[in-house]
């Protein structure tokens, strides 16, 4: 199981995975908004997508858990 | 038994290392002894070792649990002390500390590199007053080491502990390579910490490998094997002279074969989009050449050395794929600490700029970005080598500072036709100008009116503008940057410089 963190403050301006989905290592789940950046948190390894833990919109601290990879 | 068989044996006695058990220990970690570390470590084994026989007189101490000695790496003669954890876990005892003084004081006078090769449990209790306190006491590593540092290239491989003062050798070392796993640093021990403060942690938790190399900084590459640690080394070594007086030498140049999309198809045109800071890098360099430093810490900034037409340079670059590139306070940290590096050894600098600015917020606030990034401008301010800065796509607020904008005295800042220089990228800044009036505005009519002034806002900073008021010195086709920054390094080669006459500034640190 992998949790997948915010690496810094921002919001969540799209989630391009959904629950139950499979994922490859590297590849985008969530892209935040932050210092008019697109963040993008990809998955550090291969798995299936257990949970989102966000929603767009979302205000997100560094470290925050995004979603869990299973 | 002869003088001669008698020396026979003392020397296959000694060479041996410690006890049988201790070897079988360290082999089931995966870790070699300390000889075989050495003879992967050389091109053709130790040249010389002194004091091979300190200690011999006791029978459980070979070597004093240290090798010390000479050998040569890409053919470059280089001194090194070699901890035995065989013999009493690596502990130092009063010739152990004496050793190492000594192969210091050797590559002071010889002007060589000085490599540790790190695995030691720390101090040898029994001869505390021998080692510990004095003028030749393990305080003396330290200050020959700070005395040495940026006169020679000092590296640090680590493949075991490194506990309490002995965790000073890697924090003095240029660069510290760590053995996922083996390799640890740590002032007090787990034990300790539970007995002192009450705090219950894992050793791996407290001073691991990945911890150190990923959060606290104090490691710079993270390895899954000595053997990977040693071929690291050997390849990172290359890019450096002996010492401060030589140039880094030249090898021959190798042509870009690895990615097929041009530079234009690899930068997104809308700013506010990621990219692979890494597929530009390779665009630009000798194919293979980059020898990452700091990869797992602060991914924000790609810190690294690499070739340009088989010339070493150091490339300092904003990697928008991990936290949009935006500076924090390790991202600047990082960056001080390896400009200060190829300053140090006649390496150009080469600054690859895409950055938003430094993060704002409470939590960097508190953790002193402020004073952080200051000591990442003073490192690139007072580096007098060649020093180039490219501005890739933005350069927002003293994000441009920081990456050796034009204030600071670069050899030359270039900018590709996609670049933008300002104080604040047009969203941010219509929004900081205009926030009143777009609130007094009937919402239908904002939008339109944000980006009538964002369109003014960008015709203001457009790259030409910036050209003709010579703020920048030139704007590159995409394509021609690799032959336009290997033609401006092999001039400005010749660049000899001082930075200011005092005895030393008084930076943040």
């Amino acid at each position: 199981m992998e949790e997948i963190k915010a690496s810094m403050a921002g919001s969540v301006w799209k989630i391009t995975v959904s629950q139950g989905e499979s994922v490859e290592e590297d590849q985008d789940i969530v892209i935040l908004e932050s210092m008019k950046m697109e963040i993008p948190i990809g998955a550090e390894e291969a798995g299936t997508v257990k949970e989102i833990k966000v929603a767009e919109g979302d205000f997100v601290n560094e470290g925050d858990v995004i979603a869990i990879i299973e | 038994m002869s003088y001669v068989e008698t020396l026979q044996e003392r020397i296959e006695g000694i060479e041996k290392g410690g006890q049988e058990k201790y070897h079988r220990k360290n082999e089931e970690k995966g870790k070699l002894f300390v000889r075989k570390r050495l003879e992967l470590l050389f091109d053709d084994g130790m040249n010389i070792e002194d004091a091979f026989f300190a200690n011999c007189l006791d029978d459980a101490l070979p070597s004093d649990g240290v090798v010390t000695g000479i050998g040569k790496i890409n053919g470059q003669s280089v001194c090194v002390m070699a901890n035995d954890s065989t013999v009493k876990a690596g502990s130092w005892g009063k010739r152990t500390v004496e050793k190492i003084i000594r192969i210091q004081e050797t590559a002071e006078k010889l002007e060589i590199p000085m490599l540790y090769l790190v695995d030691s449990a720390g101090a040898r209790i029994t001869d505390q007053i021998e080692m510990f306190p004095g003028r030749r006491g393990a305080g003396r590593i330290f200050h020959n080491q700070i005395k040495l540092s940026g006169r020679v290239p000092q590296v640090c491989l680590l493949f075991g502990p490194s506990a309490a003062g002995g965790a000073y050798i890697p924090a003095f070392c240029d660069i510290v390579i760590m053995v996922d796993g083996n390799a640890s640093m740590y002032l007090g021990s787990p034990r300790m910490a539970e007995k002192v403060i009450g705090e219950k942690v894992s050793l791996e938790e407290m001073g691991g490998a990945n911890m150190h190399c990923s959060v606290s900084g104090c490691g710079d590459v993270l390895v899954k094997t000595e053997e990977a640690a040693i071929t690291y080394i050997q390849k990172y070594l290359s890019y450096f002279p002996a010492n401060f007086r030589e140039k880094p030498q030249t090898v021959d140049p190798k042509e870009i074969k690895s990615i097929e999309k041009t530079i234009t198809e690899l930068i997104p045109e809308n700013q506010n989009a990621a990219f692979n800071m890494h597929d530009l890098i390779k665009k630009l360099i000798d194919e293979d050449s980059f020898c990452e430093v700091k990869k797992k810490f602060a991914p924000e900034l790609i810190t690294g050395l690499a070739r340009l037409n088989g010339k070493s340079v150091g490339i300092i670059a904003n990697q928008p794929r991990m936290k949009g590139g935006v500076l924090f306070p390790d991202s600047a940290d990082k960056a001080a600490k390896f400009i200060q590096l190829c300053d140090a050894f006649n390496i150009p600098l080469l600054f690859l700029v895409d950055v938003p600015g430094f993060m704002i917020g409470t939590k960097v606030e508190r953790a002193g970005i402020i004073r952080h990034g200051a000591k990442m401008l003073a490192a690139m301010s007072e580096a007098t080598v060649p020093k180039i800065s490219v501005i890739v796509r933005k350069a927002y607020g003293a994000g441009l500072y920081a990456m050796a904008g034009p204030a600071f005295e670069p050899d030359c800042c270039l900018a590709l036709p996609m670049a933008q220089i300002a104080v604040m990228g047009p969203e941010a800044a219509v929004n900081a100008v205009y926030a009143n009036k777009i609130a007094e505005l009937p919402e239908e009519e904002r939008p339109a009116f944000i980006k009538k002034m964002q369109d003014e806002y960008k015709d203001d900073i457009d790259i030409y503008r910036l050209a003709s008021e010579m703020v920048i010195d030139a704007v590159v086709e995409p394509e021609k940057l690799r032959n336009e920054l290997v033609r401006r390094f092999s001039i400005y080669e010749a660049k000899n410089i001082t930075f200011t006459e005092r005895k030393h500034g008084v930076y943040p640190v």
